[in-house]
C-alpha cells in the first residue's frame, strides 16, 4: 500500500479533535466512517494520541498508521489526522487555519474555560473548515468572516466586575441581575483569569 | 456576561468544564423552551449547544427523544438570530441519522439556501445535501445548479462539496451538473477552484480522455488555489502510471515545473509524486531530492518530517540519489522530534558506509523507548537490511535487538524483532546460538502465542544441531509447563526432534515425554503418545518421515481425498500418494517497507493456485480419470507481447498424461474466433490423444482451450520434448462497435512459438527441513553418482541457480546460498517425482577454471534417478 501513490481525492482529513490538558474530548469529529467506528475506539486512539503528543511540542507524529499534526496552547491540544501518504503540508494548512480562526474569535484566549464558554462559535469554526472530510476553507480570515461570531464571555473580567460594581448592566438586559452571591464568584472568576494570564 | 451558563456549572468552580455534568434527559427538558414564544435566543443557543456538545461527547440518543428534541428545534427557525440559525444546521446535521423525518426542515432550507442573507446560504445547502436522498434530490436539482456558479463562493464552494458528497449516492443525478462545475473551474476564488476540480475529477475519472483533456486544460490555463495543484499533481502522476507514460510526456514535465511552484505544499506534491513514480531515473530523481534536501532545514518540523519520509523512500530505492543530502539527515539525528530523528537515521542506515553503523546504533538506542511502536518497527525493519548488508555487523545488531527485546511493546514490533532474529541466524551460521539465547529468553515470557511457537518450532529445528542442545531442553520443558495448550503442543513436537536428533538425550526425552502424556489438552497429549512411540522404535527412518519432515501434502488437497474417499469406501487402504502435493512457498524476497498501517485484513488460508486448477480441469469431463493433479508449471508465452492474438501456455502434469492449457485472448476488435484449437506436433514418442477447443473467443476476452497428451509408457526416461504448436479457428469477421459477427467466416491458422516440455515439468519441489534425516531415510537402494564439467559456467553461484531451475527441486538446508569467496559447494535438492516418488540429489560442486559437479541421487524408485541423470548429461 505503501508504494501506491495517493487516490486524487478531496477528502484529506480523516478526523480532528481538540483535548484538555488530561486528554479528554472537548471536541472530536471523524470523517472517515471505517476509521475508529466505535465511540470506544476512538477514545482510545485520542488516549494514545495524547499521552505519546501533550509532553513535547513536536507539531508532527505518525501512530496507528496514520499522520498526525499538533498544537497546543495553555491547557488545549489540537490535533488533525490524515492517512499515511496525506501530504503533511495541507494538514498542516487545516491545523494552522483552525488554531488561527479560533484564537480570533476567542480574542487570543485560546484556553480551556473560554474555549468551552464560546463552544458554539468553536463547532461552527470547525463546521466551516472541513466538511466531510473536504477542506472547505483555508484561510482563517475567510472562517471568521463566515461565522461572523461574537465571544459571549470574554470581555475582561475587570471590566465586567467594574460594570457591575458601577451599576452598568447594559447588554445584560436579557440576563437575570447578578445576585448578591455572585459577586463572589466573579472575584472568583477574575482570580482564575489573573492565574492563567500569569502563567501564560 | 460572565453568567452565561446556570447556577449550577458555576458553582464547581470556575476552572471546571461547564458542560461536565450535564445529563441529557435535564438537556432535553429544558429544550421544552423552544416551543414559548417569544423565542429568547440566548437561552436557545445555549441548550442547542449542549445537545450538539453531548452527541460529539458520545451521548446516545434515542430515535423518540432525538425526534422530539428535533422537531421541537425546527420552531427556532422563526428567531431571526444569526449564530442561532447556524446551530440549527448543525443539529439537523448531527441529528439526520438519528431522528425521524428530517425532511420536515426542506422547505425551511431550500428558502434559506435561495434566500438573500448569504451567510445562512452555504450552509443551509449543506445542511440540506446532508438530509436529501435520491429522489428528493430531484427537485432541489434546479438550485443545486444555481449554486455551483453562484457568484458568493461560499455558497459555490458549498454546493460543490455537497455534490461530491451526494456522488456516492445518486452519481446519475449529480452527472448532470458537469457542465455547472466547469464553469465554477474557472472561478476566481481559490477554494471553489479545487473543489470544481475535485467534483469534475470525480465525476470524470473512469474515462481516461476526458480526464487527459481536462489535466491539458487545466495545467495550461494555471490555476491559483495550491491545494488544486496538488490535486492536479496526483491526477497527473496517476494517470501516467496507468498509461504507463514515458517521462518525456507533458505530464511529467507538469509535475517537475510545479517544484518551482511557490507554495511548499505543491514543490513537496510534485517531489512526493516524482518519488513514488515506478522506474524513475536517478537523473529524474535529483530536482526532487534537491529541494527535499532544502526542506530538511526548514524551521517548521512538518515540512522537515515530509521531507525526511520521501527521501528515506528514495533510500530504499536508489540509496546513491540520497548520499548528497547525508549532511543534512545527520543534523536531523538530533532533532526534538523524535519522529523525525528516526527517520533521518534509518535513512542514513541504508545509505552510510559500514564504518558509521555503530556510531548510529548507539545514536538510535539513546532514545528508542521515546518512539513510537510504528517507528521502532521501521528501525527494526532497518537493521534487518542491514544486516543483510553487512553480515559482519550482526553481533551489534543482535545486542541492540535482545535489548528492543526486553523492552515493552506490541505484537507488531515484537514480531518485526522476532523475524530479524531469525533472518540473522539464517544468515550468520556463527551468530546461531546467540541469537537463540536470546530468543529462549523472550520466550521465558512472551504473551503472544504465535510468536511462541514459532520461536519453539525453529528450536526445535535448529536446536539439536548446536554444540550443547542440553541447555534449550529446560527452555522448552517449561513452555509445557506454564503455557497455553498451542504453545505445549509445539513445546512437545520440538521436544521429539531433540530425542530423535541426539542419542544422549534420548533417554531424558522419553521421561518428559511421558509427563507430558499426562496433560490435560487432547492435541498436546496425542502429539506426546504418538512421538513417545516413534522414539522408542529407535530407527532413523521412522524419525525422518515422522519427526523431522512432516507431510508435504497440501491441506485442502488433502482434506478433499479425504472426503472422496470416505464417500466411496473401498477395501484399498488411503493412498497418501494419491494427494496432490504442497507447492513448497517460495521464501519471497522482503519488501521494505517505511511506516505504514498495520493491515487489518483478517489473512485468509487461500487455496493455493494448483488446488485452483484441479478444480478447473476436474470440471472438465474428457479429464476425468487422469488422477490427481501432479504440477502446474508457471505460464509460458507463446506469442509476442503486442500481437494480434496473445497465447500462454500452462503445464499440468498428471501421473500418466500432461493436459496443455492454452489461454488465449483476442486483441482484434473486429474479429471474433471460434472453435479455437491449437495443434501440436511432439517431436519425440508422445502422443496427442485429444483436442478441447475454445467454443467462442470475443474481443479482449481471455478462453481456454486444452490438449491431452499420453506420456510414453515404454521408456519412462523420455522425459523432455519440444512441440511446435499451431492455433487453428475460424474467423467471424464483425462490428468493431457492436460486436455484431457476420454470418459466415473462414478458417485460419497462426504459427506459436515452440513449446518445450523438461525435467522439471515431472518433478515437483519439496521441503525437507531435515535433508540429512531424508537422505538416510531413502536409503542408497538405487543410489546413483555422475560427476560432469560444467565448462561453460564461471561461478558456483550461476551453476547453483542453474541447477535449481533446470531440475525444478526444491533447495534444502538454505545450500542454494553460495558463501562467498570458497571454492566448492554443497547443494541439497528435494523434489517428488510424476508417481509420487521421493528424489533427492546431493551435488559436490568444485571451482576450478570451470565448475565440476559430482552428483549422487537417491530415490525410491529406479526410474527417477535414471531420468535425473540422463537429462543433467
Amino acid at each position: 500500500m505503501d508504494s501506491a501513490a495517493l487516490e486524487p481525492s478531496l477528502y484529506t482529513v480523516k478526523a480532528i479533535f481538540i483535548l484538555d490538558n488530561d486528554g479528554n474530548r472537548l471536541l472530536a469529529k471523524y470523517y472517515d466512517t471505517g476509521l475508529y467506528p466505535s465511540m470506544k475506539e476512538q477514545r482510545s486512539f485520542e488516549k494514545n494520541v495524547f499521552n505519546k503528543t501533550h509532553k513535547a511540542d513536536n507539531e508532527i507524529a505518525f501512530l496507528e498508521g496514520m499522520t498526525i499534526v499538533y498544537k497546543s496552547s495553555i491547557d488545549i491540544f489540537f490535533y488533525v489526522v490524515g492517512s499515511a501518504q496525506e501530504n503533511e503540508l495541507m494538514l498542516m494548512a487545516v491545523l494552522n487555519c483552525l488554531f488561527d480562526s479560533l484564537s480570533q474569535i476567542l480574542r487570543k484566549n485560546v484556553e480551556r474555560r473560554c474555549l468551552l464558554d464560546n463552544m458554539d462559535g468553536v463547532f461552527l469554526v470547525v463546521d466551516e473548515i472541513i466538511d466531510g472530510g473536504v477542506i472547505l476553507e483555508s484561510d482563517p480570515q475567510q472562517v471568521v468572516e463566515k461565522v461572523n461570531y461574537r465571544a459571549g464571555s470574554e470581555q475582561a473580567f475587570g471590566f465586567v466586575l467594574l460594570d457591575y460594581i458601577t451599576g452598568n448592566m447594559e447588554g445584560q438586559a436579557d440576563e437575570n441581575p447578578l445576585s448578591e452571591q455572585s459577586v463572589a464568584q466573579v472575584l472568583q472568576s477574575a482570580k482564575e483569569q489573573i492565574k492563567w494570564s500569569i502563567l501564560k | 456576561m460572565i453568567k452565561k451558563f446556570d447556577k449550577k456549572d458555576e458553582e464547581s468552580g470556575s476552572g471546571s468544564n461547564p458542560f461536565q455534568h450535564l445529563e441529557k434527559s435535564a438537556v432535553l427538558q429544558e429544550a421544552r423552551i423552544f416551543n414559548e414564544t417569544p423565542i429568547n435566543p440566548r437561552r436557545c443557543l445555549h441548550i442547542l449547544t449542549k445537545i450538539i456538545y453531548l452527541l460529539n461527547q458520545g451521548e446516545h440518543f434515542g430515535t423518540t427523544e432525538a425526534t422530539e428534541a428535533f422537531f421541537a428545534m425546527t420552531r427556532l427557525f422563526q428567531s431571526n438570530d444569526q449564530t442561532l440559525r447556524r446551530m440549527c444546521y448543525l443539529t439537523i446535521k448531527e441529528m439526520a441519522n438519528i431522528s425521524e423525518d428530517v425532511i420536515i426542515v426542506t422547505s425551511s432550507l431550500t428558502k434559506d439556501m435561495t434566500g438573500k442573507e448569504d451567510v445562512y446560504r452555504g450552509p443551509a445547502i449543506r445542511a440540506l445535501c446532508r438530509i436529501t436522498d435520491t429522489t428528493m434530490l430531484q427537485a432541489i436539482e434546479r438550485y443545486m445548479k444555481q449554486a455551483i456558479v453562484d457568484k458568493v463562493p461560499s455558497v459555490s464552494s458549498s454546493a460543490l462539496v455537497s455534490s461530491l458528497h451526494m456522488v456516492k449516492m445518486s452519481y446519475d443525478v449529480v452527472k448532470r451538473w458537469v457542465n455547472e462545475a466547469q464553469e465554477a473551474a474557472s472561478s476566481d476564488n481559490i477554494m471553489v477552484q479545487y473543489h470544481a476540480l475535485g467534483l469534475l475529477y470525480h465525476l470524470r475519472k473512469n474515462d481516461r480522455l476526458a480526464v487527459t483533456k481536462m489535466l491539458n486544460k487545466f495545467t495550461k490555463s494555471g490555476l491559483k488555489s495550491p491545494f488544486a495543484y496538488c490535486m492536479l499533481i496526483r491526477i497527473a502522476s496517476k494517470l501516467l502510471e496507468e498509461t504507463e507514460g514515458g517521462h518525456d510526456s507533458p505530464l511529467f514535465d507538469f509535475i517537475e515545473s510545479c517544484l518551482r511552484n511557490k507554495h511548499e505544499m505543491v514543490v513537496y506534491e510534485a517531489a512526493s509524486a516524482i518519488v513514488h513514480m515506478p522506474n524513475c531515473t536517478a537523473r529524474e530523481l535529483a530536482p526532487a531530492v534537491s529541494v527535499l534536501q532544502l526542506f530538511c532545514s526548514s524551521p517548521k518540523a512538518a515540512l522537515r518530517y515530509a521531507a525526511v519520509r520521501t527521501l528515506n523512500k528514495v533510500a530504499m530505492k536508489h540509496p546513491s540519489a540520497v548520499t548528497a543530502c547525508n549532511l543534512d539527515l545527520e543534523n536531523l539525528i538530533t532533532d526534538s522530534n523524535r519522529s523525525i530523528a528516526t527517520l533521518a537515521i534509518t535513512t542514513l542506515l541504508k545509505t552510510g558506509s559500514e564504518s558509521s553503523v555503530d556510531r548510529l546504533m548507539k545514536q538510535i538506542s539513546s532514545f528508542v523507548s521515546e518512539i513510537s511502536d510504528e517507528f521502532k518497527v521501521v528501525v527494526v525493519q532497518a537493521i534487518s537490511a542491514l544486516c543483510q548488508k553487512y553480515p559482519r555487523k550482526h553481533s551489534v545488531m543482535m545486542n541492540f535487538l535482545s535489548n528492543m527485546l526486553r523492552d515493552d511493546g506490541g505484537f507488531e514490533y515484537k514480531r518485526a524483532i522476532v523475524d530479524c532474529i531469525i533472518s540473522i541466524i539464517e544468515e550468520n551460521p556463527e551468530s546461531k546460538e546467540t541469537g537463540l539465547a536470546h530468543l529462549c529468553e523472550f520466550i521465558e515470557d512472551c504473551e503472544h502465542t504465535v510468536l511462541a511457537t514459532k520461536i519453539l518450532h525453529l528450536l526445535g529445528k535448529e536446536g539439536p544441531r548446536t554444540p550443547s542442545p542440553s541447555k534449550y531442553i529446560r527452555f522448552i520443558f517449561n513452555r509445557v509447563v506454564l503455557e497455553s495448550e498451542a504453545v505445549r503442543a509445539a513445546a512437545v513436537s520440538a521436544l521429539a526432534k531433540f530425542g530423535a536428533q541426539n542419542d544422549d538425550l534420548l533417554p531424558s526425552v522419553l521421561v518428559l515425554m511421558q509427563r507430558c502424556m499426562m496433560d490435560s489438552d487432547d492435541e498436546v497429549r496425542d502429539r506426546a503418545t504418538f512421538y513417545m512411540n516413534v522414539l522408542q522404535q529407535k530407527q532413523k527412518a521412522l524419525n525422518a518421515a515422522y519427526i523431522f519432515n512432516g507431510l508435504s501434502v497440501s491441506v485442502p488437497g488433502l482434506e478433499k481425498s479425504l472426503h472422496q474417499y470416505t464417500l466411496e469406501p473401498s477395501e484399498k487402504p488411503f493412498d497418501m500418494k494419491t494427494v496432490p502435493l504442497a507447492t513448497a512457498v517460495i521464501t519471497e524476497q522482503k519488501t521494505e517497507i517505511a511506516p505504514v498501517a498495520t493491515s487489518k485484513l483478517p489473512e485468509k488460508l487461500a487455496p493455493s493456485r494448483q488446488d485452483i486448477y484441479q478444480e478447473q480441469l476436474a470440471a472438465i469431463p474428457e479429464f476425468q480419470g487422469l488422477g490427481p493433479l501432479f504440477k502446474s508449471s508457471e505460464p509460458v508465452q507463446l506469442t509476442e507481447a503486442e500481437t494480434e492474438y496473445v497465447v500462454r501456455c500452462i503445464k499440468h502434469t498428471f501421473s500418466n498424461h500432461m493436459v496443455f492449457q492454452f489461454d488465449c485472448t483476442n486483441t482484434l476488435n473486429d474479429q471474433l474466433l471460434q472453435k479455437v484449437v491449437v495443434q501440436m506436433e511432439p517431436s519425440e514418442a508422445y502422443e496427442v490423444a485429444r483436442y478441447v477447443p475454445a467454443p467462442s473467443l470475443p474481443y479482449s476476452q481471455p478462453g481456454s482451450c486444452y490438449s491431452l497428451v499420453r506420456l510414453p509408457d515404454d521408456d519412462p526416461t523420455a522425459v523432455s520434448c519440444t512441440f511446435s504448436c499451431t492455433m487453428k479457428y475460424l474467423v467471424r469477421d464483425c462490428d468493431p462497435n457492436t460486436g455484431e459477427p457476420d454470418d459466415d467466416g473462414y478458417d485460419d491458422e497462426y504459427v506459436l512459438e515452440d513449446l518445450e516440455v523438461t525435467v522439471a515439468d515431472h518433478i515437483q519441489k519439496v521441503l525437507k527441513p531435515n535433508f540429512g534425516a531424508a537422505w538416510e531415510e531413502v536409503g542408497d537402494e538405487f543410489e546413483k553418482e555422475e560427476t560432469f564439467a560444467l565448462s561453460s559456467v564461471r561461478t558456483l553461484e550461476e551453476a547453483v541457480s542453474n541447477i535449481v531451475s533446470f531440475l525444478g527441486m526444491q533447495p534444502c538446508e538454505r545450500s542454494d546460498k553460495v558463501p562467498e569467496n570458497k571454492n566448492s559447494h554443497v547443494l541439497f535438492l528435494a523434489g517428488v517425482f510424476r508417481g509420487g516418488h521421493d528424489v533427492l540429489l546431493r551435488a559436490r560442486l568444485a571451482l576450478a577454471d570451470g565448475v565440476t559437479m559430482q552428483v549422487t541421487v537417491r530415490s525410491s524408485e529406479e526410474t527417477a534417478v535414471d531420468v535425473i541423470l540422463a537429462s543433467v548429461g
